[in-house]
C-alpha cells in the first residue's frame, strides 16, 4: 500500500517535470502543422531545419562560442585552483566565496552588467563579446569542479617530485595534472553546457544581427511558432541532456579505478 | 669518526611569530644513521625540511660536504626523502614511480630498467613492476616510497617517521630492513620519529629535541644511560626522576635517605635531580634496604612485573622478575651505578626541558 503511494507520487513528479519537454518533442515529429492534432509521424522538421540557413548558422555560432569559451575558461579556471591552494586558507575562502557569487547572481544582471560594461568601454558587439561574457560565467563552474579535486591532492607528491629532481614546470604537469585532470574535464563539460545552454546573457549581449541557437529560437517564436523550433528545442535538451550525463560519469569513472 | 656531510649552523625558524627552531646546530657525519627524535611539535619535520630544502631557514645555514647550500632548492640537493605519508604517484606504475627520479636525469632505458629489478629486489618486491599504488599495502607502499629515493643514489637519505603508519610486527620488520639496507647501501641516513624505543634500536646518534631545542646528542647508549636532563630521561624509556640534594662527590640525599652515588663535581649541598631506571630498583626485605616501603600495584607484562612502591612520599616504578604482591612491606635498594645525577634546570635550554615533564 505504502510503496504504490509512493510509485505514484513519483510518477507524478516525473509527469510535472518531464511532461512539457516530452510534449515538445513528440511535437515535434507531428505531420500536422497544428498543435491541436496528431498527423502523423515525420521527420520533415528535422530536415527542414537542417535546410535553415540562419539556423545553421547560429548552430555553428553556438558551437564555436561553446567550444573556446569553455576552452579559456577552463585554462584561466585551472591556473586560479592552482594559484589559491598556495594561498593561506583564510585568504583562499574569501577569494572562493567571491568566484561563486557570480553563479548565484540573476542571469538578468550578469547580462545587463555585461552589456554596460561593454557598452562603456567603447567595444562593438558580436561573437567577441559573447565569447567573453560566456568565458565569464563559466570560469566559476570550473573552479567548483576542480578545487574538491585539489583539496584531496597529497601536497607531498609535488615534493617528491621536485625531491627526485623534477623542476617546478615538470612536477606540475606530471605529477600534479594527472590528478586534477577528472576534475578540469568535468569542469570543462560543465562550462560547455553552460554556454550552449545560456540565453539571458547571450540576448544581452550579442548585438544585432548575430545568433546562438538560443537567441534564434527566441526571435523565431516570437514571429510565430513553426514546427521546426520544436525540432531543434528537442535536438538541443538532448545534446545537453547527454552532456551532463556525461559529465556526472566522468568523476565516478576515476573512483571506480581507485577502488579496484 | 668519519667525515662530515652535513653541518646545520644557527638554524633558526618561526611560523606566525612563533618559535619551532632556536638557533639549531648539527652535524651529520658520513654513513652516520642519525635519528630526530622528540615529542610532536618539536621540530622534527621542520628540521627535515630545512635539509631537503622545502623550508628555507630564518636565520643560520646549512652546509653540505663544506658547501653552503642554504638557498639551493630541493631539485637540486644530492639528498632525497621518503615522505610521511608515502607521496607515491597514484596514476603510474610502480617501475614508473621508481624510475621517476632516474628520466629526468636522462639515464638510459637499459640502465633505469637494471636499476628498477635492482631496486624491487633491495625492498624485497620482485615482479611488483606493474602494479598501481593503491592496490599495495601500507608497507609495500612506503618500502616502493624508498626504492623509490634510493635509485638516484643520494649521499644522504632523508626518512620522516617512515614507519608511523604500520602496525607493530610490520614496523619491526621494516626496522632490520631499514638497517640492513644502509649497511648494503652504506649512504646516511637521517631518520624521524617519535617512538623512542625505534629510536634506540636503529640509530648509531640520536639527537633527542623539544621544542625547537635540542636536548641531547648521542649514542642510543649514552642517551639510556647518562640522559642529561630530566627531560631525556623521562622520554627516552620509564624512569623515576626524583628531585635531590647532591651532599658530596659521590653521596647524594634521595626524600631524606642518603645513597651511594658515582657522580662527582656537583658541589655541595646542592638541589640536584636523580634519575633511576625502573630495572635498575631492587626490591628487598624490608631490613635489608636503603629505604623501605610499600607495593600499591602490580601488574604482569610479560616479560617482567611491573610494581608500584610508595616510600618516603614518592612512587616509585620498578620492573622486576621476581613478583611483590600489592601491600607487602619491601626494602628498596640502588647500586651506586645506576644514580644518574643531573643538573637541575637553569638556562632557558633546559627549562624547555622540563616542561613537559
Ligand atoms: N607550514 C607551517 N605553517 C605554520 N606552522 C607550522 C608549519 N609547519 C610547522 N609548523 C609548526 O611548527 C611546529 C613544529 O612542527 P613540525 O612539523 O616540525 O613538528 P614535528 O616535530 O615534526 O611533529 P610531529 O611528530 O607531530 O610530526 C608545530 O608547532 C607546527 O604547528
Ligand atoms: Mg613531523
Amino acid at each position: 500500500m505504502r510503496n504504490t503511494a509512493r510509485k505514484i507520487y513519483i510518477a507524478l513528479i516525473f509527469i510535472f517535470l518531464y511532461a512539457p519537454i516530452f510534449t515538445l518533442m513528440v511535437l515535434s515529429f507531428n505531420a500536422s502543422k497544428t498543435r491541436a492534432k496528431w498527423g502523423g509521424f515525420t521527420f520533415k522538421w528535422y530536415s527542414a531545419l537542417f535546410q535553415n540557413r540562419d539556423i545553421m548558422e547560429a548552430l555553428v555560432n553556438t558551437l564555436l562560442i561553446a567550444v573556446i569559451s569553455s576552452l579559456v575558461a577552463t585554462v584561466i579556471g585551472t591556473i586560479a585552483c592552482v594559484s589559491m591552494s598556495g594561498m593561506k586558507r583564510k585568504t583562499r575562502s574569501i577569494l572562493l566565496g567571491i568566484t561563486n557569487i557570480p553563479m548565484l547572481n540573476a542571469d538578468i544582471v550578469t547580462g545587463i552588467s555585461l552589456m554596460l560594461l561593454f557598452i562603456s568601454f567603447g567595444i562593438r558587439f558580436g561573437v567577441g563579446t559573447i565569447l567573453l561574457s560566456h568565458i565569464t560565467f563559466n570560469i566559476p563552474y570550473v573552479i567548483l569542479s576542480i578545487m574538491p579535486r585539489m583539496k584531496q591532492l597529497n601536497p607531498s607528491t609535488y615534493e617528491a617530485a621536485l625531491d627526485l629532481g623534477a623542476s617546478h614546470t615538470t612536477a606540475f604537469f606530471k605529477v600534479v595534472f594527472p590528478d586534477l585532470l577528472p576534475g578540469i574535464l568535468s569542469g570543462f563539460l560543465m562550462a560547455f553546457t553552460m554556454s550552449l545552454d545560456d540565453f539571458i546573457i547571450t540576448h544581452f549581449t550579442k548585438g544585432a544581427g548575430v545568433d546562438t541557437l538560443s537567441t534564434k529560437i527566441y526571435t523565431e517564436v516570437k514571429k510565430g511558432i513553426k514546427p521546426e523550433m520544436y525540432a531543434l528545442s528537442t535536438i538541443i535538451f538532448v545534446t545537453v541532456l547527454l552532456l551532463l550525463i556525461l559529465v556526472n560519469m566522468a568523476p565516478s569513472g576515476k573512483n571506480e579505478k581507485a577502488d579496484k | 669518526m668519519s667525515k662530515e656531510l652535513i653541518h646545520l649552523s644557527n638554524i633558526s625558524k618561526s611560523f606566525d611569530g612563533q618559535m619551532v627552531l632556536d638557533d639549531l646546530n648539527l652535524k651529520i657525519h658520513e654513513n652516520e644513521f642519525v635519528t630526530l627524535l622528540g615529542p610532536s611539535g618539536c621540530g622534527k619535520t621542520t628540521t627535515l625540511r630545512i635539509l631537503g630544502g622545502f623550508t628555507s631557514p630564518d636565520t643560520g645555514k646549512v652546509y653540505f660536504d663544506g658547501q653552503d647550500i642554504t638557498r639551493i632548492p630541493p631539485n637540486k640537493r644530492q639528498l632525497n626523502t621518503v615522505f610521511q605519508k608515502y607521496a607515491l604517484f597514484t596514476h603510474m606504475t610502480i617501475a614508473e614511480n621508481i624510475a621517476f627520479g632516474l628520466k629526468i636525469k636522462k639515464k638510459s632505458k637499459s640502465y633505469i630498467n637494471d636499476k628498477i629489478k635492482y631496486a624491487l629486489k633491495l625492498v624485497n618486491l620482485e615482479g611488483y613492476e606493474n602494479r598501481m599504488p593503491d592496490s599495495l599495502s601500507g608497507g609495500q607502499q612506503q618500502r616502493i616510497a624508498i626504492a623509490r629515493a634510493i635509485v638516484n643514489e643520494p649521499k644522504i637519505l632523508l626518512l620522516d617517521e617512515p614507519l608511523g603508519a604500520l602496525d607493530l610486527k610490520l614496523r619491526q620488520e621494516m626496522q632490520y630492513e631499514l638497517i640492513r639496507m644502509k649497511n648494503e647501501l652504506g649512504i646516511t641516513f637521517v631518520y624521524v620519529t617519535h617512538d623512542q624505543e625505534e629510536a634506540l634500536t636503529m640509530s648509531d646518534t640520536i639527537v633527542v629535541m623539544n621544542q625547537g631545542y635540542i636536548q641531547q646528542i648521542g649514542s642510543p647508549e649514552s642517551i639510556y644511560n647518562e640522559p642529561e636532563n630530566a627531560f631525556v630521561a623521562d622520554f627516552i624509556g620509564d624512569s623515576n626522576i626524583i628531585p635531590a640534594i647532591m651532599i658530596e662527590d659521590k653521596l647524594v640525599s634521595i626524600l631524606d635517605t642518603r645513597f651511594a652515588c658515582v657522580d662527582t663535581g656537583f658541589g655541595h649541598n646542592k638541589p640536584v635531580d636523580v634519575v633511576i631506571r625502573p630495572e635498575d630498583v631492587e626490591l628487598v626485605e624490608p631490613d635489608q634496604g636503603t629505604i623501605q616501603g610499600v607495593v600499591t600495584h602490580m601488574i604482569f607484562k610479560g616479560v617482567h612485573y611491573e610494581m608500584e612502591v610508595m616510600a618516603n612520599g614518592f612512587e616509585w616504578l620498578v620492573h622486576s622478575t621476581t613478583m611483590f604482591p600489592v601491600g607487602k612491606q619491601v626494602g628498596i635498594k640502588v647500586d651506586p651505578f645506576n644514580i644518574q645525577i643531573m643538573n637541575k634546570p637553569e638556562s632557558e635550554d633546559e627549562e624547555a626541558a622540563a616542561i613537559d615533564i
